[in-house]
């Protein structure tokens, strides 16, 4: 039943494509509202309207990587305040596969979640978790870890897929290069992702509800960087990612190219900053002018026991909390904190894997509320106040700043006292 | 006098045995009741496996009593000590009647540890040696609603000898007494109900002295031990069972430890049992299964049919072993979410079911969720399987009252077809 309904809409589409595709601006499935802007750094808080719902950024996106969020049901994650999240295209592309998703009404229906999904392309988990995978001009080849089977995932075919699971934002397929690899291999890598952007535009089923991102790529050099800006810009994307970054290159490195970046990404359109997610981090990058943030961390780090404070992180299974009968942050305002304390999830480790489940929570409440202050504080007008309180939370003294977090925001005009 | 507030109330017993009622006036303030026959709410350290309160309270009608095992709470008694507050405010749980019990049915623990003065719990950190003096200090601090007494309950393995047994019945009597020694001079268990236990293995004298001798002390209750799994078949068991119910005081609960499969349950129900604990449903859990065994018994043919075409079309038919002796082996009662043939399923695991995973997911997205081991399967299965569980004890209630046992029993074996020819 289902799947009839579905590929009759796709007859209608096909139809319709060449006119859709020349009035993309049109009827793009996004727009976004500056709410207010940081009159100091370039901090701005939006409305960013998508076909499942309305997102206020600054966001941190939270990563169900297989259609899942890390045993967190989709009502407690709605009730979290989460307007957004991320499904992978690979691990879902490969298990249970686009066809079933299409026929369960896409990865909303399948996972049964109301509000907004963002699907990444697929290639960077290839290329960083399957071993033997060859990029070509045609795409990325690689052997199934499930059967062994040569798989070719093009731009065609990452856009494919994630239409299949019918994202509300969609990534182009780029040329991942890892961020400390230098020389004409990240020139190849820039050019040819701008080629699999047109590709992956011109793939898109669905412009009229699934909105396709633009990656800025040119690693960490600036003049190539630069260059990517200028070509992918002149397209008529809804939005923008600051791709290539987060990969283990050096702090001083990171900040100037997404500064570099957000100095020439059109204003009206929102920009996502992939993989970054520690609080500084987004603390600092919500100063440079980015919106859109998501990581893996919060959820994979709360399996370990790991609490996210704004003192730093609390390790629960320490033997230090086992006595300790406060909740992991006093003034946390989540389920878990509300109802127990730091002595009792120390001893439900030991016990029952619900205790995961606890900090997990705690660490979504944890990224999402402090992205309503920082949204919060920006829309009042004290976003350079709310920084330095931030970060003498944060810090114990200001000799452990960071020192690229002090430039970066010197830079954006705010002196950490 | 030891639990003096717990109270019994029969409104119909079948046949001598089978009981109908509610336990009255449980609790501290004596404001909870639970329904017989029932089950009480299995939790690790009173937390129901893989569910938070949140997903916990999506269930609408939880049993009134959550059963916490001193093998989990024993490595955390310096910590109570220190909290001071009991155990109930240790694990944020309010509104609830806590019991405590001393092994937990779904762990099987080693065997050869327990002594004439000791029994032994396993925790996560090893073995834990307990003398009744460190049970009764853990009881006041852990300060539970009701708990059973310490006792010698390694009877269940085959081949135990005839004088095994009578040590074991011997050494909880003893146990016992030295417990209700200790229990009414304790201030901080006024008004804790005590349940005596009763031992015996597969010894039907035995078993008889124990449920005599237990009765004799002032106790609130009964625990029936050493009826597990692997201990005894089923006919055995409902045979000693219906001796030792003869034995016991008609108005005290009795509650069977270690015995949850549905046909198991209505067969000791038959026996007399009144309360039974609730970890069949995380067993089934763990394995990846969805109980799906039907129980309805309302007179409506139409309903009646559909269900039967359902089994009998092959979807939830059952591919378990009702005979097998191993607690982790499927059932018949159950469906494998794991099997291939849920992968494009996308009806719920059981229609008409209004459980959280029921009314929200697909089967196809559970088999996805345990082919990819991810976390959400166990909260979602453990969501259906609880409340499939308390449904079908509801179920029972309500065959009890309407003398409809029989077409239950039937209709739970899938066996009405056949049947009504
Ligand atoms: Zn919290
Ligand atoms: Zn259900």
């Amino acid at each position: 039943m289902a799947a009839t309904i579905t590929s009759e809409a796709d007859g209608n589409l096909k139809e319709n494509s060449m006119f859709l595709k020349k009035t993309l601006a049109a009827v793009s499935p996004l727009t976004l509202r500056i709410v207010a802007e940081c009159p100091v750094t370039k901090a701005r808080a939006c409305d960013l309207t998508l076909p499942h719902s309305s997102v206020s950024t600054p966001v941190f996106m939270p990563v169900g990587t297989q259609g899942t969020l890390k045993g967190i049901t989709a009502d407690q994650l709605e009730g979290l305040g989460c307007q957004i999240c991320l499904g992978n295209t690979y691990h879902l592309g490969m298990r249970p596969g686009p066809e079933l998703i299409e026929k369960a009404n896409g990865l909303h229906g399948f996972m049964n979640w109301r509000r907004n999904l963002l699907t990444d392309s697929g290639g960077f988990q290839m290329v960083s978790l399957v071993e033997l995978s060859e990029v070509t001009e045609e795409g990325v080849k690689f052997k199934s870890p499930y059967d062994g089977k040569e798989i070719l995932l093009s731009p065609e075919k990452s856009i494919s897929i994630q239409n299949s699971l019918g994202s509300d934002i969609m990534m182009q397929l780029d040329d991942v290069v890892s961020s400390t690899v230098k020389g004409p291999r990240v020139e190849e890598a820039m050019h040819r992702s701008i080629r699999w952007l047109d590709r992956c535009i011109a793939a898109n089923k669905h412009p009229d509800k699934q909105n396709l991102f633009a990656i800025i790529q040119g690693g960490l050099d600036a003049e190539l960087r630069k260059a990517c800006l200028d070509e992918m810009t002149k397209r008529d994307v809804p939005g923008f990612a600051i791709g290539g970054l987060s990969g283990g290159e050096e702090k001083d490195d990171f900040w100037r190219m997404v500064t570099l970046s957000t100095d020439h990404l059109p204003r009206e359109k929102p920009r996502y900053l992939m993989g970054v997610g520690y609080a500084v981090d987004l603390v600092v990058c919500v100063a440079l002018g980015c919106d859109m943030f998501d990581c893996v961390f919060p959820t994979r780090t709360a399996r370990f026991g790991s609490a996210l404070v704004p003192w730093g992180s609390l390790q629960v299974k320490q033997k230090q909390y086992a006595k300790d009968f406060q909740p992991i942050d006093p003034d946390c305002q989540c389920p878990t904190c509300k109802r127990h304390s730091r002595a009792y999830l120390h001893a439900l480790f030991k016990s029952d894997t619900a205790a995961m489940h606890h900090i997990t929570i705690h660490n979504i409440a944890y990224q999402l509320t402090l992205m309503r202050s920082v949204r919060q504080s920006i829309v009042e007008g004290r976003f350079p106040e709310f920084i330095q309180t931030f970060m003498k939370r944060m810090f114990p003294s200001p000799d452990q700043y960071p020192n690229w977090a002090v430039e970066a925001l010197a830079s954006v005009n705010v002196t950490l006292e | 006098m030891a639990g003096s507030r717990m109270k019994l109330e029969l409104s119909k017993v079948v046949q001598g045995r089978c009981r109908l009622g509610q336990l009255k006036e449980m609790g501290r303030m004596g404001q909870h009741c639970l329904d017989i026959p029932g089950c009480l709410l299995y939790t690790h350290l009173g937390t129901v496996p893989h569910l938070t309160q949140d997903t916990l309270h999506t269930l609408s009608s939880l049993p009134t009593v959550t059963q916490v095992t001193l093998s989990n709470i024993a490595e955390h008694q310096d910590v109570l000590e220190e909290f001071k507050g009991g155990f109930k405010k240790f694990a944020g749980l309010h509104d609830t009647v806590l019991y405590c019990s001393l092994h937990d049915s779904a762990a099987q623990s080693p065997t050869g540890h327990t002594t004439n003065k000791t029994v032994s719990v396993w925790g996560s950190g090893g073995r834990i040696e307990l003398t009744v003096a460190k049970f009764m200090a853990l009881q006041r601090t852990v300060q539970p609603d009701w708990y059973q007494t310490m006792a010698d309950g390694e009877t269940w393995q085959t081949g135990i000898s005839r004088k095994r047994v009578r040590k074991s019945v011997d050494r909880s009597l003893a146990h016992l007494d030295e417990c209700l020694l200790v229990h009414q001079k304790s201030q901080e268990l006024d008004g804790v109900s005590v349940f005596g236990v009763v031992e015996g293995g597969d010894i039907l004298e035995e078993r008889l002295r124990s449920a005599r001798e237990t009765a004799k002390r002032p106790v609130a209750g009964f625990c029936l031990d050493g009826f597990q799994n692997g201990a005894m078949d089923q006919a055995l068991r409902s045979q000693l069972i219906t001796a030792v119910t003869k034995e016991l005081p008609e108005d005290k609960p009795r509650l069977l430890q270690g015995v949850g499969r549905p046909d198991e349950v209505l067969a000791c129900v038959e026996a007399g049992v009144d309360l039974f604990e609730g970890f069949f449903p995380f067993q089934v859990t763990e394995r990846g299964c969805a109980l799906c065994f039907l129980f309805d018994i309302t007179p409506d043919p139409e309903s009646a049919a559909a269900d039967e075409e359902q089994h009998t079309a092959g979807e939830t038919q059952p591919n378990g072993d009702l005979n097998c002796d191993d607690q982790t082996h499927m059932t018949r009662f159950e469906m494998d979410l794991k099997d291939k043939r849920y992968q494009d399923d996308f009806r719920p695991l059981v229609e008409g079911c209004g459980c959280y995973c029921c009314r929200n997911h697909q089967r196809a997205y559970v088999h996805h969720l345990l082919v990819t081991n991810e976390l959400l399967a166990g909260v979602l299965l453990m969501i259906h399987n609880t409340s499939h569980y308390n449904s079908f004890f509801r179920a029972v209630r309500e065959a009890l009252a309407n003398d409809k046992m029989d077409l239950l029993r039937r209709r739970v074996l899938g066996t009405v077809k056949e049947e009504s020819g």
